[in-house]
């Protein structure tokens, strides 16, 4: 009895994340195939996978390991980057465009885990206000690096050049990064079922972390450091690998983002995506995973919504006032008094099942 | 051989000397209480020996091995838990999962374990609701495992952050006055659950306490602390009759 009350617990929000997601895709598909999506929701529908990917992962940096980060757009960059240069030189060895920008994403996620450990090992030294204006500094750093980067591949294989181009190209080689210019003429390998299938693997790994001991120690060191440490717990270790798994997650998510696209440049991944990433978060809960889904998902259609309904002229200011309004919902008194309420109904309604049942 | 062998351990804070010239000596299986008045630097003792602050001075050897310089998460793993005079627990976390945590290094399987849920995830996490469950039952808090902790009264709060510290399988148990804020009938009865832990754990345990009376019931020795100094030490009934302690206490 105990035991399954125990599972049932931890796993009431996998279901409802999961579950979410699935109809939320059944239900997108089924509105595709009907000829019923419009062209501006179908256009979307990839970043919002790559979105809610961002909001995933960064509520295990800001809501399970209770760290605020302002710079998870620059490892979305590094994922998006990487992810392409990895496309354009695989393009003839591995035809296959899934298995492609599965190979991509891998190699996304192993460069911004990589660059995660980089940033992680001085930044999680800072605590609270620090910790968060230099995550801001690096997530600036990695945009400004990308931005002078220069890559190109030719039949001698990859170049790679930092501030000017330094190499020149055989014949028939091409620029996969030129600079500030950015990426041109992507192979757009990206669709919805590939987004929908990140998001069910993020998801996947981030609850199951949750729900176990590595999970429970980076909950413990965001609850009480010093508590954490008296555990036998190495607060440093386990900072470290809840934001590298961040990290990982976000790379995978800016190479589907960015394969989406047939142009993209790094100026993309600034401060405001970081924020929005953010918001996504706040708002969806912090810790509250499928809380950061819906929110992902919301808050990117509520403009395209707002558009399609005419309000076309105060469209920013009505979803400035609605964010302003769903943020002092979330964070004030009504939510908690509203889901009291559910949980009453919902316990009354046991209590006339049980007597029932006697 | 002694469990914990304490010697000329000393500390201070730019000019100031928390605590100076420090022996102590607990044998195994034993009860012993550390007392002295406020700002005496009992807890800066704790704190020493749990790794939260390097000594300057003295040396510090649990069961032979020599602590000093080891991070807390490491002096833990060699067998030293600890309580917190203001009560730390993992306020979001429930009550069975702040007693998880302390299994961490008890129970273990691997980080793709834990990602994946494969391999020995499940029968682990059996294994450490199961024992987690046991050790809350001692403490009477097994009706209340699905609380988050910042839930509870404050004197069960007390009992999950000793049952918490055990968790992590202690050879030494330090609690820094577990009995602070709690009524008479709470104190007398947190005083016999420690005496129960002891021989239910095999646990060797020092306790700080404020209140002189309190300890002298069950610890079978006791050190006195003033201004970082030892001022006496022996069974309860010496160090209560000796007039240093008491002047410390009263004032002149």
């Amino acid at each position: 009895m105990k035991q399954t009350k125990i599972l049932s617990k931890t796993r009431r929000d996998s279901v409802i994340a999961f579950g979410i997601v699935i109809i939320a895709y059944a239900a997108m598909q089924a509105l595709s195939m009907t000829g019923n999506l419009s062209n501006t929701i179908t256009g979307l529908l990839v970043p919002i996978c790559a979105y809610i990917v961002m909001a995933v992962s960064l509520n295990l940096t800001v809501g399970i390991l209770g760290e605020l980060s302002l710079g998870h757009a620059g490892f979305m960059s590094v994922g998006a980057f990487t992810g392409i240069v990895a496309t354009t030189f695989l393009a003839d060895a591995v035809p296959s465009p899934i298995l492609r920008l599965t190979v991509a994403m891998i190699l996304a996620a192993v460069a911004a885990a990589i660059v995660g450990v980089i940033v992680g090992i001085p930044v999680l030294r800072l605590k609270g206000d620090y910790l968060a204006i230099v995550t801001l500094a690096f997530g600036e750093i990695i945009k400004n690096i990308i931005n002078v980067l220069y890559v190109g591949m030719d039949d001698r294989g990859l170049h790679f050049s930092i501030i000017k181009q330094t190499f020149t190209l055989n014949e028939g080689g091409d620029m996969i990064i030129n600079g500030p210019i950015g990426v041109s003429g992507i192979d757009k390998i990206s669709n919805f079922t590939a987004g929908f299938i990140l998001i069910l693997i993020t998801l996947f790994i981030v609850l199951n972390l949750i729900n176990s001991r590595h999970g429970r120690a980076v909950m413990a060191v965001r609850d009480n450091r010093i508590a954490a440490d008296s555990v036998g717990i190495s607060t440093t270790r386990f900072k470290l690998m809840a934001f590298v798994i961040s990290a990982a997650f976000a790379g995978m998510a800016g190479t589907l983002y960015a394969m989406n696209y047939s142009t993209i440049t790094a100026a993309k991944f600034d401060f405001n995506l970081s924020i929005l990433v953010l918001v996504f978060v706040v708002l969806g809960g912090l810790g509250n995973i499928w809380g950061s889904i819906i929110a992902a998902a919301l808050l990117t259609v509520l403009p395209e919504l707002l558009r399609a309904l005419n309000f076309n002229d105060y469209r920013m200011l009505v979803y400035a006032i609605l964010l302003i309004v769903l943020m002092l919902f979330n964070n004030s008194g009504a939510k908690e008094k509203f889901l009291g309420w559910l949980a009453l109904r919902k316990e009354a309604k046991g209590h006339k099942q049980k007597k029932e049942v006697a | 051989m002694a469990l914990l062998e304490v010697t000329d351990l000393g500390i201070s804070f730019g000019g100031l000397r928390a605590v100076d010239e420090l022996n102590m000596t607990l044998e195994e299986g034993s009860l012993v209480g550390l007392i002295g008045p406020n700002g005496a630097g009992k807890t800066t003792v704790f704190n020493m020996l749990t790794g939260v602050y390097r000594p300057t001075d003295g040396g510090i050897r649990l069961a032979g091995e020599n602590i000093v310089g080891k991070k807390p998460h490491e002096i833990c793993k060699m067998g030293i838990a600890r309580t917190f005079q203001n009560i730390r627990l993992f306020n979001k976390l429930t009550v069975l999962d702040n007693v998880k945590v302390g299994l961490h290094n008890e129970i273990t399987y691997s980080l793709a374990e834990s990602l994946l849920h494969v391999g020995s995830y499940r029968k682990k996490e059996k294994m450490m609701d199961e024992r987690a469950m046991e050790i809350l039952k001692v403490f009477d808090l097994d009706g209340q495992w699905d609380y988050k902790a910042t839930n509870l009264p404050y004197g069960k709060q007390r009992k999950l952050e000793i049952s918490r510290a055990l968790a992590t399988d202690p050879k030494l148990l330090l609690l820094d006055e577990p009995a602070a804020g709690m009524n008479p009938n709470e104190t007398e009865e947190l005083m016999e659950t420690i005496e129960l832990v002891r021989e239910k754990f095999h646990v060797t345990v020092l306790l700080i306490e404020h209140d002189m009376k309190l300890v002298s019931g069950i610890c079978e020795y006791l050190y006195v602390l003033n201004f970082g100094r030892l001022l006496a030490e022996g069974t309860p009934a010496q160090v209560l009759s000796n007039p240093e302690v008491i002047t410390a206490y009263l004032g002149d």
